[in-house]
């Protein structure tokens, strides 16, 4: 797609009959890595790709439940698509209390579409950058259903959106006619071999996906790392080099990372403090050579400005320079 | 063309010219309703009248209607306030059936959304003066319960309401069993409906039956039942005390 005069905003039609921000939107889908989902006449199998930003980081969170008996995977703008899951949740509740039972989750998507459209005829809005795989129980059995940056939805037997989608979605095209009446474990494998597609060579482990299951008497979980590990076995052969990474594999994005920026820390029944200038040099010592003529300056290499250097400037006097003591 | 601004004098509880806006008595009532499951699905009786206080000024009052596919809701205590209740539900039905799903409404449902019209009523102190019971049935599964104007709300097998729960009930405790049979289930709530008749002064001697199944809710016609007054201590009610009349 190339720019036009008609892209600027949402509110403007081409000539040919297209509102561009809305197809500009539903590349933004493409661009998040893969979730998958698939469902037989009883249980419905939501899966993803865990992609970290960096070898850092950990993974966004891409699968949500919403109550129960619903559950949604997105893919895209991860902030819309966490905005739009709180909006699914409080709905689900709401109705949930007032009415004691569950939201059929074909009204659900409905009222997501209907959300969604709104953002493409306002001037002042711009529509959700993320497209929606929800998975869900009703009356009448397990449906899925995607929703897009639009304001459609369609129903689907089994479906995969974002990065290397089309690999997924050649995987299903082949096996969907039997999913309906599928066991839920092979649902399960199923969905897994659909996520090993869009990797294109990578080896799968069970840290690269998530992988969650809801059906008739099962209500909405994700399925723990040895479980998924155990499913992928049965059809890979894990190579003697790569450790299994039991990882964090789970979508449990707030765990992660525990800050330890500069000369700080805090941990586990460890309040927030500085480490002092004698345990930092202890650490540097066990692996920098000091050269003789620079006396041990401590090193304030971490980022913390402020605290690192209580008035142990210009050094115990051996610096040749005089060095102004820095003004705190 | 000239328009009346409504008066909001606010909150109820503090301002007392806002009381003419809440409801504090009840003015035209129905009585008892008695309700019960049996083997295809609940069947329920209420009679036909309306009392203004003391006068029985209305005989020919529908207390139970039937709500959407699989309910049946019966109401005693104020009319007008079972009418606006009427009201509330036709647009939940039609809002549910615009929906065009193949998903409705179920007996369940449509109690817990009375609980909480109910509840809130309650809270704002403008009940709605109404004893409800709800009965349905829907896959197979029969549904009976009941909310008060306070909002409290419960499942039963049998229900009863106003003067049914001191006359009828007990009968029912000692007298309902699950798997009642159609012709059964009609001659016990005859039975109650007939205590009720003798014992109840709000009460007419003009009662329908409601049932409802799977099949749907069909209400009978008005009917009355037999009585006897031929008890010999009616016919001669002073026999044992001389002097009185």
């Amino acid at each position: 797609m190339f720019r036009n005069q008609y892209d600027t905003d949402v509110t403007t039609w081409s000539p040919t009959g297209r509102l561009f921000q809305v197809e500009y939107a539903m590349e933004a889908v493409k661009q998040g890595s893969a979730a998958i989902g698939l469902r037989s006449r009883s249980h419905v199998v939501l899966a993803c790709v865990n992609k970290a930003q960096s070898e850092l980081s950990s993974h966004q969170k891409k699968i949500f439940k919403v109550d129960d008996h619903i559950g949604v995977a997105i893919a895209g703008l991860t902030a819309d698509g966490r905005v739009l899951s709180r909006y699914m949740r409080s709905e689900a509740i709401n109705h949930s209390f007032t009415y004691e039972s569950p939201l059929h989750v074909g009204r659900l998507v409905v009222h997501l579409a209907d959300k969604a459209q709104v953002c493409t005829q306002r001037s002042w809005k711009r529509p959700y950058g993320v497209g929606l795989l929800v998975g869900g129980l009703d009356e009448s059995g397990a449906h899925l259903y995607y929703n897009c940056p639009s304001g459609n939805y369609f129903e689907y037997q089994a479906f995969a959106i974002g990065s290397r989608s089309q690999a997924a979605k050649t995987y299903l095209e082949r096996r969907f006619e039997s999913f309906g009446d599928s066991s839920r474990e092979d649902l399960i494998k199923d969905a897994i071999l659909a996520v090993r597609e869009t990797l294109q060579g990578e080896t799968l482990k069970s840290s690269l996906c998530t992988v969650s299951v809801l059906g008739v008497g099962e209500p909405f979980h994700f399925l723990d790392q040895e479980t998924i590990q155990k499913v992928i076995d049965t059809f890979e052969k894990v190579p003697e080099d790569e450790e299994g990474e039991a990882g964090e594999g789970e979508a449990e994005a707030a765990a992660a990372a525990p800050a330890e920026q500069g000369g700080g820390g805090a941990g586990v029944g460890e309040p927030f403090h500085f480490l002092d200038q004698e345990t930092i040099q202890k650490v540097i010592d066990t692996f920098e050579k000091v050269p003789e003529d620079e006396e041990g300056e401590a090193g304030e290499g971490e980022a913390e400005a402020a605290a690192a250097a209580p008035a142990e400037q210009g050094g115990g006097g051996a610096g040749d320079q005089d060095v102004a003591p820095m003004e705190m | 063309m000239t328009f009346t601004i409504p008066i909001d004098n606010g909150d109820s509880v503090k301002n007392a010219e806002a009381d003419s806006q809440r409801t504090l008595y009840p003015y035209v009532t129905g009585t008892s309703i008695v309700a019960i499951k049996y083997k295809d699905g609940v069947l329920m009786a209420s009679d036909m009248g309306g009392s203004y206080g003391s006068t029985l000024r209305y005989k020919n009052i529908e207390r139970m209607k039937a709500i959407g596919k699989h309910s049946l809701l019966g109401a005693s205590g104020e009319i007008s306030d079972f009418q606006e209740i009427l009201r509330y539900l036709d647009e939940l039905v039609l809002n549910d059936n615009m929906w065009d799903d193949g998903n409705s409404l179920g007996p369940k449902e449509v109690h817990n959304y009375l609980t909480r019209v109910m509840y809130n009523r309650r809270n704002k102190f403008n009940p709605l003066w109404n004893t409800l019971v709800l009965g349905g049935v829907k896959n197979g599964e029969s549904y009976l319960g009941m909310v008060s104007m306070i909002g409290v709300s419960f499942e039963d097998n049998h229900v009863a309401t106003g003067f049914g729960n001191h006359l009828a009930r007990p009968i029912l405790r000692d007298e309902w069993h699950a798997d009642l049979s159609f012709e059964d289930g009609v001659k016990l709530l005859e039975k109650c409906m007939r205590v009720l008749l003798y014992r109840d002064r709000s009460a007419i001697n003009k009662l329908q039956i409601a049932k409802i199944t799977e099949e749907g809710v069909t209400v009978s016609q008005p009917y009355s039942l037999k009585t006897f007054w031929e008890f010999k201590a009616f016919n001669n009610p002073t026999a044992g005390a001389e002097g009185s009349w």
